[in-house]
């Protein structure tokens, strides 16, 4: 039997609310975080909606020598942090740094901070380019700053594979300690609503250009025409099970499973990769379908993606065979963000017996799901599935299970 | 010109690297190890970088790598300044 590795803190910062506490009652109750942008001027561009954190002053939450070499995505992560250590009762400085890792997703790195050092470059000139931007905008910083912050010295690292990540990074902190480290920080945060970082997403062309917050980015209706962008995300401390009962921590459930695939070229015909995704994790639970009591859906909102995660969660459940939820409909896709942010959700469910609504979405019929709308549903929740796909042919799942 | 003093070398400090919480920059700071200060070699790659551009003088490499409290860091900019006048 392998290392049971569990998730005893959770710190969470997202567009409907900063704090774990402010973004569940939020979520409860389906109210948004996404509406006009308001850190930059987007008049002018195509896609103007996003889901930005609200009232985050990084001076009240991080040492003033950090601030001048943080990109934001990285000051909201070293809070989130702080949140879900405290929140699982761990004092860092009072374990030995080697039992400590960290391993989190990342999706473009810190592209604000990237893109004021790069306008400073062009503009004035290479002497004026901060030292700090050698680090900061790049993929692992977040780790590496949580890292050095905490004393964390054992096995880290960054996964980057977009919305895929966020599972990914739990699945490699699972790994991690079931060779050995009792501790690692995970999950992800992401932060790139500026205007550099807006052009590199609208690139992708899977933005919403609708003007409406409401309708903007409403997965599985026939009306989804693409996602809203977010940022923030979650970080969750996950421990080795047993040492975790050894100090009396209080247990918000096991990564149960996991399985990562990578979808076949579009060229070649075959099925994409997300039902085999959600058969492997299954397996590795050791859990029958009859066993998940929720899904948590990627919800890309583009009209063919949802099509393929309807079919792929209806292959393995039968039609209307499980609820179905999407609380990202309230903060836009968060990137590397959205899954941890999701497993947190999910094991809040656990946690109070209640699936949180999709808000905003008027199923289509034709997509077969149980989707749950308007009011959350209050069920005993012993066991979700995470789904998360990242552009490029990523697919995750993961199962969270009650302990 | 007038001359690098303590004051400037604390504004150009805070506006690159910002300050340590635990640490009293208006304090008797003169012979203090800049690492004690909360300062790494990153933090005074980019103040020297900063200092270069604003007095317009170009800090010697290895001068700077033997460089470790304020007082030193002073003195190797007016020399500068100095041989610049």
């Amino acid at each position: 039997m392998s290392t049971s590795a569990v998730v005893t803190g959770l710190g969470v910062a997202a567009p409907n609310g900063l704090g774990t506490d402010e973004y569940w009652k939020a979520t409860l109750v389906g109210r948004s975080g996404i509406g006009p942008i308001t850190r930059f001027d987007p008049s002018s561009y195509p896609a103007r909606l996003a889901g930005e954190v609200p009232g985050f002053v990084a001076q009240e939450h991080i040492p003033g020598r950090l601030i001048p070499q943080t990109d934001r995505m990285t000051q909201l992560a070293l809070a989130a942090t702080d949140w879900a250590l405290r929140d699982a009762g761990v004092e860092p400085g009072e374990l030995p740094a080697f039992d400590m890792g960290v391993v989190t997703a990342s999706s473009s790195g810190g592209f604000e901070f990237g893109q004021g050092e790069l306008r400073k470059l062009w503009s004035q000139g290479s002497e004026y380019v901060s030292a700090y931007q050698s680090f900061a905008w790049f993929y692992a910083v977040n780790s590496g700053q949580i890292s050095i912050r905490n004393g964390m010295k054992g096995p880290s690292g960054v996964v980057v594979s977009d919305q895929a990540g966020g599972l990914d990074a739990l699945a490699q902190a699972r790994r991690q300690i079931r060779k050995g480290t009792p501790l690692v920080v995970s999950g992800g945060v992401d932060a790139s609503i500026c205007t550099w970082g807006w052009v590199a997403q609208l690139a992708g062309g899977r933005l919403s250009t609708s003007d409406d917050p409401a309708r903007a980015y409403v997965p599985f209706d026939a009306e989804a025409r693409g996602h809203v962008p977010g940022e923030g995300g979650a970080i969750l401390i996950v421990e080795d099970a047993a040492a975790a009962r050894r100090r009396g921590a209080r247990v918000y459930g096991e990564i149960a499973g996991y399985a990562a695939t990578f979808d076949p070229g579009p060229e070649t015909g075959r099925d994409p990769g997300l039902g085999k995704a959600i058969e492997l994790a299954l397996a590795d639970a050791g859990a029958q379908p009859s066993d998940i009591d929720v899904v948590f859906a990627d919800a890309a909102a583009v009209p063919e993606l949802d099509r393929a995660e309807a079919e792929a969660i209806n292959a393995v459940f039968g039609p209307r065979g499980v609820p179905v939820t999407a609380p990202k409909t309230m903060t836009g896709r968060l990137y590397s963000g959205a899954a941890a942010l999701d497993v947190a959700t999910a094991l809040l469910a656990v946690q109070d017996g209640v699936i949180p609504p999709t808000s905003n979405v008027e199923p289509a019929a034709d997509h077969d799901l149980d989707l749950v709308t308007g009011e959350p549903r209050r069920l005993p929740v012993r066991s979700a599935l995470v789904l998360a796909r990242g552009h490029g042919g990523f697919n995750s799942a993961l199962v969270v299970r009650a302990v | 010109m007038s001359p690098f003093t303590l004051v400037d070398l604390k504004r150009i400090l805070l506006e690159g690297a910002g300050a340590d919480d635990g640490v009293d920059l208006d304090g008797e700071i003169l012979d203090m190890e800049f690492v004690d200060l909360g300062y790494e070699s990153l933090a005074l790659l980019e103040t020297s970088s900063r200092i270069e551009r604003e007095y317009h003088i170009s800090l010697d490499e290895s001068a700077m790598a033997d460089v470790t409290t304020p007082r030193a860091l002073i003195d190797l900019v007016n020399s500068h300044l100095a041989a610049a006048a």
